[in-house]
C-alpha cells in the first residue's frame, strides 16, 4: 500500500482516542522499521507495523481504520521488547482494534466458524480470539 | 371459593409498574399486586408456582441503585418497589440433532462458539432468581466438564435474566439445557428402577387401569380424586398404598 | 507457604496430557501443590487498554481464589494462563485505582491487593528444586534426544514477566537448562522465542498454518528429533496443524512435539498413562521408541 504524506511538520496530534485507550505516544518513533523485521504477522499485513507508525504520527485516521494491521497483529509483544525506544507497540494495537469493536463490530464471526474446525480447536484459542477480535 | 382482600383492611403501598405510580395492598405478590393495579398477564405469568420461570422481573429499591431480581409470582412488593417484567429475552438458541450430538465439551462449542466470549463478570450468578451459580457452570462447560455443569444448573428454571444481563451475549440458559440433556441421556448412568418402571408400562401392567379411568365421567373423576389414598404426612419409607399396582 | 495449582480451561479439555504428565511429575519430585477448588477462565490474553477494567476481573477473581485458599504461590502450567495472571498480578499490585475499582465491583468477593504470586511451572523446578536437584531424580536420561527448546511468547515477554528475566538481554536459558536436566540435548534454533501466532489460527488461519511450517521446518533444519513446549496454543499452532501441513511431494518438514511436562514425566520414568502421549501428534511414540525412550505401560 502506498501512503502520500505532506513533507511538513508531523500533525499536532495522533488520533486522540488511540493516545488516550494505549496510553502510548507514538510520537517517540523513529521509524527505525525493527517491528516489521521481528513481526510473526507481517506477511498478512496490507499496511506494515512500521508505517502503521508513521501514519499515527500523522493523524491519518482514514488510512488507519481501513488498514488490517490491528486486526492481524497477535500480540506477541516482538516489537516492544526489540523497539529501540521501548514504545508499547501492543498497546497501540490493541488501541487500533477497540476503535472497531468498540462500535459494536466484530472482526471475526464465532458462529462464521465452520463446525469442523470448531471440532479441532482448544478452548484457548477460542478465548483468545474471541477477547482480542470480538466486540 | 375465591377469597378477596377488601381495600380498607389491607395497608397499601407504593409500587412503580412500568415507571407509573399505584398503590397496592402490602402483602401481595409482584404478580397479584400487578394484576390489583389493572394489568393483565397474557405472556410472562405461567405456573404461578416458581418453577417456570415465565415471571422473571427485575426491580429496583428505593433510594438503592442495585438492580435485583425474582419471579413475580414468588416475590413480595416492598414500598416503593421499581418493577419491570421481562416476559422474554431474544437469546440464541442453537437447534441440535440430539442422536447425532457426542456428549462433549466440543460438541457444546460447536453448537454455542459465543461460550468463549464469557469474561467471569459474574453478572449472570447476580442476577439469578434461584441463586443458581451462572458463571461457575459456564466455567464448567468452557473447560467441558458436562458433569459439573449439570449439577451446577440443575435448578435453573429458564427464565432468561442470565442472558439479559450477559455483556458477551452468551445464552447461559440454553447452552446448559443442551449440556443437562447430552449428560443426562448419554453420559449419566442409567436409572434402574426407571428401566424396570418402563418394562412394566410396556408389558401393560397399567392397561387396565387406564381403560378404566378413561371410561369415566367427569364426576366419577372427581370422586374418586377426592377420595383417593393420601401418604400419611409423618410417614417413612416403610409405607405402601393398599393399591400395589404401582409398586416394582 | 502452599502452593496452589491453576490448570486453565484447556489443560481440563484437549490438553489433559500437559496436565496429566506435569501433576504426576510433582507428585513423583515431593512438590505439593493443591488445585483450586473452584475457578474460572482466566481470559487467556491480558488486556491492554487504559480504560478497561472488565477484562481484569476474570484473572483478578482467580488471585482472589487462591488468597482465600491460603497459597503464597499460584502455579501455572500453561504459559498463557502465566502471562495473564503475572500481568493482572502486577496491575493489582501496582495500579491503585483499577485495583480498587475491580474490588469495589467485586463485592461478592474479598478484596485483593497483590498478595499472591504467580509463577510458571519451570520457575517452581528450577527455584524450588534446581537443575541439580532435578537431575539427580532422572531414573530415564533422555540420551541422544535432540530437543529444540521453544519459548514462543508469554513466558518471555512483556518483560516485567519474563520467567528468564536474570539474563540481560542474552537469549534465555531456561528450557535450555531444562533439558540438560533431564540429559537431553538442546538444539537452538532461529525462532524459539518467536510467536506460533497464537490466536491469529483463528482470526488469520492461512497465515498461521504457513506460521506453524516455518517454525518446525527451522527446527528441522536445526537438527531437532522433537519439539518441546509449555502452552496448548502453541501445541495445537505448531502440533496439530501439522496434519494440515500440505501433503504434496511428501510436504513440508514435520515434527514430534511434546510439552516439557511430558519429557520430565519420561525422564522421571513415569509409567505410560502418566505421560498422557496418546494425545500428541503421530509420530511421537515412534521418536520415542527409537530412541528407547517409551514409557512403561501400566
Amino acid at each position: 500500500m502506498t501512503v502520500f504524506l505532506a513533507i511538513g511538520a508531523l500533525a499536532a496530534a495522533a488520533p486522540r482516542k488511540v493516545m488516550e485507550l494505549s496510553g502510548v505516544n507514538p510520537g517517540r518513533c523513529m521509524q527505525c522499521g525493527t517491528c516489521t523485521s521481528v513481526c510473526p504477522m507481517v506477511e498478512a499485513m496490507d499496511v506494515t507495523v512500521r508505517q502503521t507508525m508513521l501514519l499515527l504520527q500523522h493523524g491519518r485516521a482514514e488510512e488507519l481504520a481501513a488498514a488490517r494491521t490491528g486486526a492481524v497483529c497477535a500480540a506477541c509483544h516482538n516489537c516492544e521488547v526489540r523497539c529501540p525506544r521501548g514504545i508499547e507497540i501492543p498497546r497501540l494495537m490493541e488501541a487500533l482494534r477497540l476503535l472497531e469493536l468498540r462500535k459494536n463490530r466484530d472482526l471475526v464471526d464465532p458462529r462464521a466458524i465452520p463446525r469442523e474446525r470448531l471440532a479441532a480447536l482448544p478452548p484457548i484459542a477460542m478465548v483468545a480470539a474471541f477477547r482480542e477480535l470480538t466486540a | 371459593m375465591i377469597q378477596t382482600m377488601k381495600d380498607t383492611e389491607a395497608e397499601l403501598i407504593p409500587v412503580y409498574v412500568m415507571g407509573k405510580r399505584y398503590l397496592v395492598p402490602a402483602a401481595l405478590t409482584i404478580m397479584k399486586a400487578i394484576e390489583y393495579a389493572g394489568h393483565q398477564f397474557i405472556r410472562g405469568c405461567g405456573c404461578r408456582g416458581g418453577v417456570c420461570g415465565a415471571c422473571s422481573t427485575v426491580y429496583r429499591k428505593k433510594g438503592d441503585y442495585k438492580i435485583r431480581s425474582g419471579l413475580a409470582c414468588q416475590t413480595v412488593v416492598e414500598p416503593d418497589m421499581h418493577l419491570a417484567q421481562i416476559p422474554f429475552y431474544p437469546a440464541l438458541r442453537t437447534p441440535y440433532d440430539y442422536a447425532a450430538t457426542e456428549p462433549t465439551g466440543s460438541a457444546i462449542a460447536q453448537l454455542y462458539p459465543e461460550l468463549f466470549r464469557c469474561v467471569a463478570c459474574n453478572a449472570c450468578t447476580k442476577i439469578c432468581p434461584m441463586d443458581v451459580q451462572v458463571m461457575d457452570y459456564i466455567a464448567f462447560l468452557k473447560r467441558g466438564d458436562l458433569r459439573a455443569a449439570t449439577a451446577a444448573s440443575f435448578d435453573c428454571i429458564q427464565c432468561g435474566l442470565c442472558a439479559s444481563r450477559c455483556l458477551a451475549e452468551i445464552p447461559q440458559y440454553h447452552i446448559a439445557q443442551a449440556a443437562r440433556r447430552l449428560y443426562g441421556g448419554k453420559l449419566a448412568p442409567p436409572a434402574a428402577h426407571l428401566a424396570t418402571m418402563v418394562s412394566h408400562v410396556a408389558a401393560g401392567r397399567f392397561g387396565a387401569t387406564l381403560g378404566e379411568l378413561g371410561g369415566m365421567t367427569a364426576d366419577q373423576l372427581r370422586e374418586l380424586y377426592v377420595a383417593r389414598q393420601m401418604e400419611p404426612a409423618m410417614s417413612d419409607e416403610t409405607w405402601v398404598p393398599d393399591a400395589k399396582v404401582g409398586l416394582a | 507457604m502452599k502452593i496452589c495449582y491453576y490448570p486453565g480451561c484447556t489443560l481440563k479439555a484437549t490438553a489433559q496430557n500437559l496436565e496429566d504428565a506435569g501433576l504426576a511429575a510433582l507428585a513423583v519430585l515431593g512438590i505439593a501443590v493443591e488445585e483450586l477448588p473452584r475457578w474460572n477462565c482466566c481470559g487467556a490474553v491480558f488486556s491492554l487498554a487504559t480504560d478497561d477494567v472488565l477484562h481484569q476481573i476474570a484473572p483478578t477473581r482467580i488471585l482472589i481464589r487462591a488468597q482465600e485458599a491460603g497459597a503464597g504461590q499460584l502455579v501455572t502450567l500453561c504459559a498463557q494462563c502465566y502471562n495473564t495472571l503475572a500481568r493482572a498480578n502486577l496491575l493489582a499490585r501496582t495500579d491503585a485505582e483499577k485495583r480498587e475499582t475491580l474490588n469495589r465491583f467485586m463485592t461478592e468477593e474479598p478484596d485483593y491487593r497483590g498478595e499472591v504470586e504467580v509463577v510458571h511451572y519451570l520457575q517452581l523446578l528450577r527455584d524450588q528444586l534446581g537443575w541439580n536437584g532435578l537431575a539427580a531424580r532422572v531414573r530415564r536420561p533422555l540420551a541422544g534426544l535432540k530437543v529444540a527448546p521453544y519459548y514462543g511468547c508469554t513466558l518471555l515477554r512483556p518483560a516485567e514477566v519474563n520467567i528468564d528475566a536474570g539474563r540481560a538481554g542474552g537469549p534465555p536459558a531456561i528450557l535450555r537448562d531444562f533439558l540438560a536436566a533431564l540429559g537431553a540435548t538442546p538444539v537452538d534454533f532461529p525462532l524459539a522465542t518467536e510467536c506460533c501466532s497464537a490466536y491469529q489460527v483463528i482470526g488469520s488461519p492461512a497465515a498461521s498454518l504457513a506460521r506453524a511450517q516455518t517454525v518446525v521446518a527451522a527446527a528441522v533444519a536445526a537438527g531437532a528429533d522433537a519439539l518441546v513446549l509449555s502452552c496448548p496454543l502453541c501445541d495445537h499452532n505448531l502440533g496439530r496443524q501439522q496434519l494440515s501441513f500440505p501433503a504434496t511431494n511428501g510436504g513440508p518438514p514435520r515434527l514430534p512435539v511434546l510439552y516439557f511436562s511430558q519429557l520430565l514425566a519420561l525422564a522421571l520414568g513415569i509409567d505410560a498413562a502418566g505421560c498422557g502421549l496418546d494425545r500428541n501428534v503421530p509420530g511421537t511414540r515412534a521418536l520415542l521408541a527409537e530412541r528407547n525412550l517409551v514409557p512403561v505401560a501400566v
